[in-house]
């Protein structure tokens, strides 16, 4: 379920800002950093949607100052005691250092254009933006009461890392919670719309970032099930251009619509009103 | 002879010290002794292998090719077999088996992972890896089992969902989204059972159940341990090391509240008496499916829910967020 990162850590350096220029991951062109940043960081040669943080994009999307956080004080836990090149524990505490972020998703509500939703969105800096046992339970918890406030939910994914390995099966098993109450949420009549940037994958692709009843996409985005990595060391054979892009993904049948950045916030606020929520 | 692990060497070799002795026997007491001590020996020896075996053997065992695949358990477990295939939508795919069965009178729905025996199986079957459309079939007859009242019985075997191009045109993410969803929610009974490689999310796309219980010697993990290694490890030959870290073994899985049961393996593993391992499974489906069925609709999706919805670790401050 987690991925190997291989286009997408590449592009990971470059998604920080680094001073004056920044890179496009996607054109390679030197961007000037505060020229992006009032462009929504979205590259005007060739128009990727370059990394936003979930605080950018909470102020992207809500209007401003209506954002109110839920369960911000869930904090994960080291269940299987797991260390690799460095103790779990420690690489939580570097994550949370770098990203100010207690763990790869935020929830919470807030309004868009005067329309109060239910909102989580995940980050993909915080370790990938994989999901353990404290991204599962927000969103869980997220989906819950969006159920019995009848509130319209979003949720933005961005995660390269899919189930967060260092939790082991408790990750995967994320996937199957945070599923079962969004068909609870389904049956009750709620609209969920998932919005899907780069990149989405894994297990986090496999659960909830596919279960909206509307789906929308950022342009050029990386998402689907398997990493790049893992498909061509699997096939042997080179991948075609455009592969596992919210273009693919559009040609295929698997989203609705791709939506640029900037009007994202437009956009969702007409699908709650064309579905009377 | 040549189906030991390397890690069975000793055993190996014992068993093949017992082979030699009952070909040049004279059929004197004395040696009959000898090799009934030999025999006793090597029971022993089994037992005390097999009741600690580390997580990569356990891997091993898992992954042995005589290990009891779905078709095994179709065959020895259920009274007769009524294969479905396809999905309707796109093709009929060999790593997953559907079908009516019996057991003892009662009517189920079950389908599996086939990894497959031979090369030409096992080519045919992806190992056991899964494409879209045969999690989609796995779906469509189970909502049929549902709407016919059976209850629905899934046997869990995968190193992981295929990763290719054709997989994720045709929505390798969706369809095991869709699955656990759907499943969440089917009103009928389910009981997941892994009975050897539990792969990520191409073992949980089947594995959304009221009880999931997992055979002593299979393992259930977020990733595999070599691709676990590749990833944290830099490299599969770790993959050992990432065996052990991600605790995926049947004790660490009931310990933590991920599976209900462990079924115990006949001595020396599953893969030893096929027989043996088949009448256990039995006997435990027997009893779990004529304990669900007493249970209201209700009940049975709300316990269903609660089973995932409590799963997490994690702490919770008391400080205002
Ligand atoms: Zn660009």
């Amino acid at each position: 379920m987690p991925q190997t990162q291989t286009a997408v850590s590449g592009r990971k350096k470059r998604h920080i800002p680094e001073g004056t220029w920044t890179q496009c991951p996607g054109c390679k062109a030197r961007l000037v950093t505060k020229a992006l940043e009032r462009n929504q960081r979205i590259c005007p040669e060739c128009d990727f949607h370059l990394y936003v943080s979930a605080g950018q994009r909470i102020e992207q999307v809500l209007d401003a100052g209506t954002f109110e956080e839920w369960d911000g004080n869930l904090l994960a836990g080291d269940p299987l005691k797991f260390t690799d090149s460095r103790a779990y524990v420690d690489r939580l505490e570097a994550e949370r250092k770098k990203t100010g972020l207690s763990d790869a998703a935020i929830t919470g509500t807030g309004m868009i254009r005067a329309r109060r939703v239910a909102i989580g969105i995940t980050d993909s800096q915080f370790i990938m933006g994989s999901m353990g046992s404290v991204v599962g339970e927000r969103l869980t918890r997220l989906v819950e009461k969006a159920t019995e406030q009848n509130l319209p939910l979003i949720i933005v994914s961005g995660s390269g890392g899919g189930a967060r390995m260092h939790e082991g099966i408790f990750s995967l098993m994320q996937m199957a919670k945070v599923s079962a109450a969004l068909a609870r949420y389904d049956q009750q009549g709620g609209l969920f719309i998932s919005v899907l940037t780069n990149p989405t994958m894994g297990g986090v692709a496999a659960s909830f970032a596919s279960l909206g009843d509307v789906v929308f996409a950022e342009p050029k985005a990386l998402i689907g099930f398997a990493g790049p990595r893992t498909i061509k060391a699997t096939i042997r054979i080179e991948l075609p251009e455009g592969f596992q892009t919210s273009e693919f993904l559009l040609e295929h049948g698997f989203i609705d619509r791709i939506v640029t950045r900037e009007k994202l916030k437009a956009e969702i606020a007409r699908t709650i009103d064309y579905c009377g929520k | 002879m040549d189906d030991y692990l390397e890690f069975e060497q000793p055993l190996a070799d014992l068993d093949q010290k017992i082979n030699q002795l009952q070909q040049q026997s004279d059929d004197s007491a004395e040696s009959a002794e000898q090799i009934r001590e030999l025999q006793r020996q090597l029971t022993e020896l089994t037992r005390e292998t097999y009741g600690s075996l580390t997580p990569w053997q356990t891997v091993q065992v898992a992954r042995h090719k005589n290990r009891p695949h779905t078709i095994d358990y179709l065959s020895l477990v259920f009274d007769e077999f009524v294969e479905l295939h396809g999905d309707k939508l796109f093709g009929d795919d060999r790593a997953i088996r559907v079908g009516f069965a019996s057991l003892d009178r009662t009517k189920v729905m079950v389908l599996g992972h086939q990894k497959g025996r031979t090369f030409n199986d096992r080519t045919e079957n992806y190992f056991g890896c899964a494409h879209p459309e045969g999690y989609r079939k796995a779906m469509a007859k189970m909502r049929m089992a549902a709407k016919y009242n059976l209850p629905v019985i899934c046997l869990i075997d995968t190193p992981g969902a295929y990763p290719g191009i054709g997989a994720e045109e045709r929505g390798q993410a969706q369809v095991i989204a869709e699955n656990m969803y759907e499943m969440s929610r089917l009103e009928t009974p389910i009981i997941c059972i892994v009975i050897g490689e539990g792969g990520s999310g191409g073992a949980l796309g089947i594995g959304v159940g009221d009880r999931v219980a997992v055979l002593e010697h299979a393992y259930y993990s977020v990733i595999s341990p070599e691709g676990c290694a590749g990833i944290l490890w830099k490299g599969a030959q770790h993959a050992e090391k990432a065996a052990t870290a991600l605790k995926f073994t049947s004790d660490h899985l009931l310990k933590m509240g991920i599976v209900d049961d462990v079924i115990p393996e006949p001595l020396g593993g599953a893969h030893r008496d096929h027989h043996k391992m088949a009448a256990t499974m039995r006997s435990y489906l027997g009893k779990q499916l004529k304990d669900l069925k007493q249970q209201e609709m209700s009940t049975l999706l709300e316990g269903r829910y609660e089973k995932f919805r409590r799963i997490g670790e994690f702490v919770e401050s008391e400080a205002v967020s």
